[in-house]
């Protein structure tokens, strides 16, 4: 680092000459002006190039090998790297395989589901926690704790309560005559649970952020509005939802990257089980068993699906923002 | 606000109602946890109390469980701080200077963030084998260090932005270097925003499962989210040991969280908005 933040070399003889002109010229007054920024963001820069940058080019590289675990070898030990590059093979054989599509689209069900619940929930626990009500810091309170237990916790929570034979929720239902359903057994039902789970656990954070984007809304608009005669639907419509916008504009782009990549909810309460598999944990179970080629591939799937999905939300905001 | 002098008493009911059931739902998970954690016998009798006993609390306390803590303590604690140290002066330079490559880094820390641990497992482990980390706790430290970085420097930029500009300026014409500005001035008046910020990456450390489930083998090494799994066996758990060592690894997570909560969002959407 002390070797960043000496002067450089350009910067320590200014006027050699008027030949030095041009892009070289500008990028040494850059540098001068701008030394300790590049100093300040080196180390970060440094770590993500090793850490993310370096493994990402490696993933992709990966992927148009047939590496596994046995074919990689290992250095310490003296066993060489026996993997050969086999092209696009991987991509045409996932993208062709209907195993991809199938959890691809679990994948977009479970997202979409959870994003959904986790909005529409939090939005109107928000709404009612911005009202003038007694017990406003209890329920606050309380409501929040799903956010501050640890996920892995939580998700052993559930599957204390969900166990078929004797868990709590299936105790109730039976009461109720509904019976008893195999929530983490071999079939979709398996994929509600664990909707239902996660959406208890990220109803909390819509919740604090939704009421905070609420709290900064202005109370001199809905006077205004009150006195243009709106009704309580029509503040709420016209008033709150554009007031909540830029909020809910991270929360939900957030939201979905996290869901879309969420990890252990669903290892940690159903394994293995196929019904309840995800891009993500599938391609985790690829690498587990050792196919870190094929399990790349899934991997520069997912982030391109993202990327574009990102993209184009961002686009969608800015024309909505236009119009 | 504003409706609440003229609500109807049966919408004020339906309020309460609301909210109560949430809560209600949002607790007794948690509540039920710790309730059969001190249940004798059968853990899955419905009965609240139960042949009361702090036994598995002591079968837990005596197992591998502590080391476990440990672990994940060394692990979290240290991605913390590497990550807090390292994010800190980016955060604090992309806040306030205006460089070429400002946006391009800006976007990097958001796209990161995007990225899902499939893709960068597998390398990370070949690059694990070939420096000799596997079955180690530093490998989860380096590898737990891709999510905390940018994802601090993003939240940091956040705080550093609510820090007025007329600090920077007083202490440069006081005649500070921009480090001097940033160490002597800037970094004090962010100390909120810091033990916010080291929380949270704390927390997304203390519960990763995939990087520990994969990158750490024997058992002595395991952290708490692996080796609370192996109280889960394929036909029988281990009931009473899980809820106690639940309600072991919740208490201070819960308590920490509530000291720092009504700080936690208004960082995170902070960095998005001001862009």
């Amino acid at each position: 680092m002390t070797a960043t933040i000496s002067p450089p070399p350009e910067q320590a003889r200014p006027s050699s000459g008027a030949s030095r002109r041009g892009p070289g010229r500008r990028l040494a007054r850059s540098w001068s002006r701008h030394w300790y920024a590049y100093a300040m963001v080196t180390p970060v820069v440094v770590v993500l190039a090793t850490l993310v940058a370096w493994p990402l080019l490696r993933g992709v590289l990966l992927s148009l090998t047939d590496a596994t675990t046995r074919t990689i070898g290992n250095p310490r030990f003296g066993v060489p790297d026996r993997s050969r590059g086999v092209g696009l093979r991987h991509y045409t054989e996932v993208l062709g395989d209907s195993q991809f599509w199938t959890v691809l689209l679990r994948t977009v069900v479970w997202t979409g589901s959870c994003v959904l619940l986790h909005y529409g929930i939090g939005l109107v626990l928000a709404v009612a926690l911005n009202q003038e009500l007694r017990f406003r810091g209890a329920y606050q309170l309380l409501l929040v704790l799903p956010w501050a237990v640890p996920a892995f916790v939580s998700t052993f929570a559930w599957r204390f309560l969900l166990n078929t034979d004797n868990g709590l929720v299936n105790a109730a239902l039976a009461e109720l005559g509904l019976g008893r359903p195999d929530w983490l057994g071999q079939s979709n039902l398996v994929l509600v649970a664990v909707v239902a789970v996660n959406v208890w656990l990220g109803v909390p954070f819509m919740m604090v952020a939704l009421l905070g984007g609420l709290q900064a809304i202005p109370a001199e608009l809905y006077e205004a509005a009150e006195m243009d005669g709106a009704g309580p639907w029509q503040r709420f419509r016209h008033v709150t939802l554009p007031g909540l916008r830029p909020v809910s504009a991270t929360v939900v782009l957030l939201g979905t990257v996290w869901t879309f990549n969420m990890f252990p909810v669903i290892y940690l309460m159903a394994g293995r089980n196929e019904y309840a598999q995800i891009l993500v944990t599938y391609s985790y179970d690829l690498f587990a068993s050792g196919q870190l080629a094929l399990a790349a591939t899934y991997g520069v799937l997912i982030l391109s699906i993202l990327v574009v999905f990102a993209g184009a939300y961002q686009r969608a905001l800015r024309t909505a923002a236009v119009t | 606000m504003p409706t609440a002098t003229r609500r109807r008493p049966a919408a004020s009911l339906g309020l309460h109602a609301l909210l109560i059931t949430a809560s209600v739902i949002a607790v007794l998970p948690v509540a039920w946890v710790l309730i059969t954690s001190v249940k004798g016998g059968d853990p899955f009798t419905v009965a609240v109390v139960q042949q009361f006993t702090l036994g598995h609390y002591r079968d837990v306390l005596a197992g591998d469980f502590p080391r476990w803590f440990a672990n994940s303590l060394v692990v979290a604690g240290g991605t913390t701080v590497v990550g807090v140290l390292l994010a800190a002066t980016a955060g604090y330079a992309v806040s306030r200077f205006r460089f070429p490559g400002h946006r391009p880094l800006m976007w990097m820390f958001l796209v990161t963030q995007m990225f899902p641990m499939a893709i960068l497992i597998a390398p990370i482990y070949t690059i694990l084998v070939r420096l000799g980390l596997i079955d180690t706790l530093p490998a989860l430290v380096l590898a737990n260090c891709t999510i905390s970085v940018p994802f601090c420097a993003w939240m940091l930029k956040g705080y550093f932005d609510t820090v007025p500009v007329e600090i920077d300026e007083a202490g440069r014409m006081d005649g500070l270097t921009p480090f001097g500005t940033f160490w002597r001035l800037v970094l004090p008046l962010a100390r909120p925003g810091l033990a916010v910020t080291a929380f949270y990456s704390f927390l997304t450390a203390w519960g990763e499962v995939a990087y520990a489930s994969r990158f750490v083998t024997s058992q002595q090494r395991y952290t708490l989210a692996v080796g609370m799994q192996s109280y889960v066996g394929q036909f029988t758990t281990q009931w009473g040991l899980l809820t106690a060592a639940s309600v072991l690894v919740m208490v201070p997570a819960v308590a920490m969280f509530y000291l720092v909560q009504r700080f936690l969002v208004g960082g995170l959407t902070a960095g998005g908005t001001k862009g």
